[in-house]
């Protein structure tokens, strides 16, 4: 193993920037393919400080088992949805992982599974894929979704049972082409997952990137977003709800590498429970060539109990003075006694209290996948998470 | 009919010098359709008289009673105390973060009444309330109270007094921060609150200038701690030439 990732040999790109250094630069971070190039994980590295190995329930190992007969989904003419070889040169075309779970999903999914938005198809419904895990053993899934140019798909990515998942998703939105893709998480207690998205967006396209998380001891997401293309467009959107002793974490990055794009970045989440706990860092990069950016990033975490904790961090690194604009905001806040008691005088009772303040904070956010179905079903998750407390 | 009794009310905070008491044996009647002005020096106990009968958990009572029609309302959580028909217009109204004007609103509504209120019915009634206390429309979906300007909070408060109908309502300051436009508009809220469910009205507040605007039947000085003097409108012109320091020497 080499003695740091960040050796030159797996073609590392080296960045200058200006005169102000943050502790990491975002865009130096290292990639490789292969797990024994990532060093074995501890909570000093700054892409795994919050959280105890531990926690990942295995995910870390170098051999993890693999997923197949737990994914469902119905493939169409338009929306046609297969296995393929992973050694196929598509797969980690979009993406390389950038941490040690990701490369140990990278290594071991043999299979991919290939879904495929014709071109120009305009889809009407959500195409849906389901992982359902049936058993703790640490396994892994790799999927790559291309959206073909002129196409316009929604994808809902769903994951629930009892399971340990190492995943990588890339997502390839070529020219024109409109994608909204869904991701929840609804995995059973004892459940971990790790799952690292790539996304590259091609001239004038758009997409919308949702996650939603809600079950699962640790649930931990790193969405990468690239601009290739000028004139594209990217929503990611994130909705969490941490309960006592789960850990949901999320790192939307984007990474503005092509001119006259626009980003906008909104997560909230809820937290309730005794070591409820969420981290959020959004990194932002704005890279010379990036002139007439748009970009805004906004985490805003609604502490219900004592004993619950949320890390907020945004980041933006501007390699550019000529930017449309550039923003970040984060705000974390207690729902508090006199903010019950003012609920309650005006007669409502202190669950009804509780439920309005939640669902209102997050509602807006499950809205934006516009699916209405699924706004249904995972507002009600929420009433049941808030229900359990 | 109905009635409100305060009586013998002592209440205590704790504070960090240990426990303090503020109410001091409090005696006071409302009926349904009087207006009663409260009227006393800061830190005399007022808001901790409002917030006591609103069941804040911050205040505890150590002795006496509150009747709402002979019921215990000591009993009551602060939510049943609300159901049961009491309101609070608070002092310092809270942001409530999520939480638009209208859904809360709604929710307020439907936890009083029982039941969600007919929704083309009560859309009306929130506009037409909005618009007389002139509120502009873009409110309903803002959040309750954040953002808002101490006269908008103010208006806001009123806003609920009006949808809500309450039975009694104790207005903390409720003319406190608010310019001479805003303090019609908020008394003809309350007016009309008053003439349409036939309201008992407790109004706490230090100037004489909204006893233009809402006719009190009596008037209550409140020194600290309980009621030092009594009387009708004459009163208050009294305290307002003369001040408290007769009551508070002596
Ligand atoms: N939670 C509390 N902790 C400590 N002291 C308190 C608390 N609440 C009230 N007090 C004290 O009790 C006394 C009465 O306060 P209260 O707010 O009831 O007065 P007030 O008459 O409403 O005054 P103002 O006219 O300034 O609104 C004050 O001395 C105040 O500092
Ligand atoms: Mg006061």
């Amino acid at each position: 193993m080499s003695d740091s990732p960040k050796t030159a040999q797996h073609g590392l790109a080296e960045h200058t920037h200006g005169s102000f250094v943050p502790l990491q630069i975002r865009s130096d971070r290292p990639s490789s393919k292969s797990v024994s190039d990532f060093e074995a994980i501890s909570p000093l590295q700054d892409l795994w400080r919050y959280l105890q190995p531990d926690q990942l329930n295995g995910l870390d190992s170098d051999v993890l088992g693999e997923y197949e007969s737990e994914v469902s989904f119905v493939s169409t003419d338009d929306v046609k949805i297969s296995w393929i070889e992973s050694t196929d040169s598509r797969v980690g075309s979009i993406g390389v992982p950038e941490d040690r779970v990701a490369a140990a999903a990278y290594t071991n999914a043999s299979k991919t599974l290939l879904i495929e938005v014709a071109e120009s198809a305009e889809v009407k419904e959500p195409v849906v894929i389901k992982i359902a895990a049936n058993h703790p053993a640490p396994s892994a899934l790799h999927i790559f979704v291309v959206a073909k140019k002129f196409s316009n798909a929604t994808l809902i990515v769903e994951h629930m049972g009892l399971g340990n998942l190492a995943e990588i998703i890339e997502i390839d939105v070529q020219d024109e082409a409109k994608l909204n893709i869904v991701s929840v998480q609804n995995w059973d207690k004892g459940s971990a997952h790790v799952s690292a998205h790539f996304s590259k967006l091609a001239r004038n396209s758009f997409l919308k990137h949702s996650i939603a998380s809600f079950g699962g001891d640790l649930v931990r997401i790193t969405p990468v977003t690239t601009f290739t293309g000028p004139g594209a467009e990217v929503e990611m959107n994130g909705v969490y709800f941490a309960s006592a002793g789960q850990h949901l974490e999320n790192r939307p990055f984007v990474d503005h590498a092509a001119p006259n794009c626009k980003s906008r970045v909104t997560y909230k989440g809820a937290l309730q429970g005794n070591k409820a706990h969420t981290v959020w860092i959004g990194d932002v990069l704005i890279r010379v060539v990036a002139e007439g950016t748009d970009t805004y990033e906004l985490n805003r975490n609604l502490l219900l109990t004592d004993g619950a904790r949320a890390d907020s961090v945004p980041n933006l690194e501007i390699e550019t003075g000529e930017i449309e604009g550039a923003g970040h905001a984060s705000a974390s806040g207690r729902f508090d006694d006199e903010q019950l008691f003012y609920l309650q005088a005006r007669g409502i009772t202190v669950d009804d209290a509780r439920r309005l303040v939640v669902l209102g904070f997050l509602v807006d956010i499950l809205q934006r996948t516009g699916v209405e179905e699924l706004v249904e079903r995972l507002t009600s998750i929420v009433e049941e998470k808030l229900g359990s407390y | 009919m109905a009635t409100l009794e305060i009586k013998n009310l002592h209440v205590t905070v704790e504070t960090d010098q240990g426990t303090k008491e503020i109410l001091k044996g409090v005696d006071l009647t409302i009926k349904s359709g009087e207006i009663h002005a409260v009227m006393g020096p800061n830190g005399s106990g007022k808001s901790t008289l409002a917030y006591s009968i609103a069941g804040h958990p911050k205040y505890t009572v150590t002795k006496g009673e509150i009747l709402l029609d002979g019921e215990n309302v000591l009993d009551m959580s602060v939510d049943e105390r609300a159901r049961a028909g009491l309101f609070l217009a608070m002092q310092y109204p809270v942001e409530i973060p999520g939480v638009s004007v209208s859904n809360f609103l709604r929710t307020a509504k439907t936890a009083i009444t029982g039941e969600a209120p007919a929704l083309r019915t009560w859309i009306k009634d929130v506009r037409d309330a909005m618009s007389g206390l002139k509120i502009d429309s873009t409110f309903s979906e803002r959040n309750v109270n954040e953002g808002f300007s101490g006269g908008e909070k103010k208006r806001h408060e009123i806003l609920q007094l009006e949808l809500l109908k309450p039975r009694f309502a104790i207005l903390d300051e409720t003319d406190s921060g608010l310019d001479v436009d805003a303090l019609k508009i908020v008394s003809e809220g309350v007016n009309r609150a008053h003439q349409a469910n036939d309201l008992g009205v407790l109004m706490i507040t230090h100037y004489t200038r909204i006893l233009k605007c809402i006719k009190p039947d009596f008037v209550h000085v409140f020194v600290d701690g309980k009621v030092a003097e009594q009387g009708g409108e004459e009163l208050a012109d009294q305290l307002e030439a003369e001040g408290y320091d007769r009551y508070v020497k002596a």
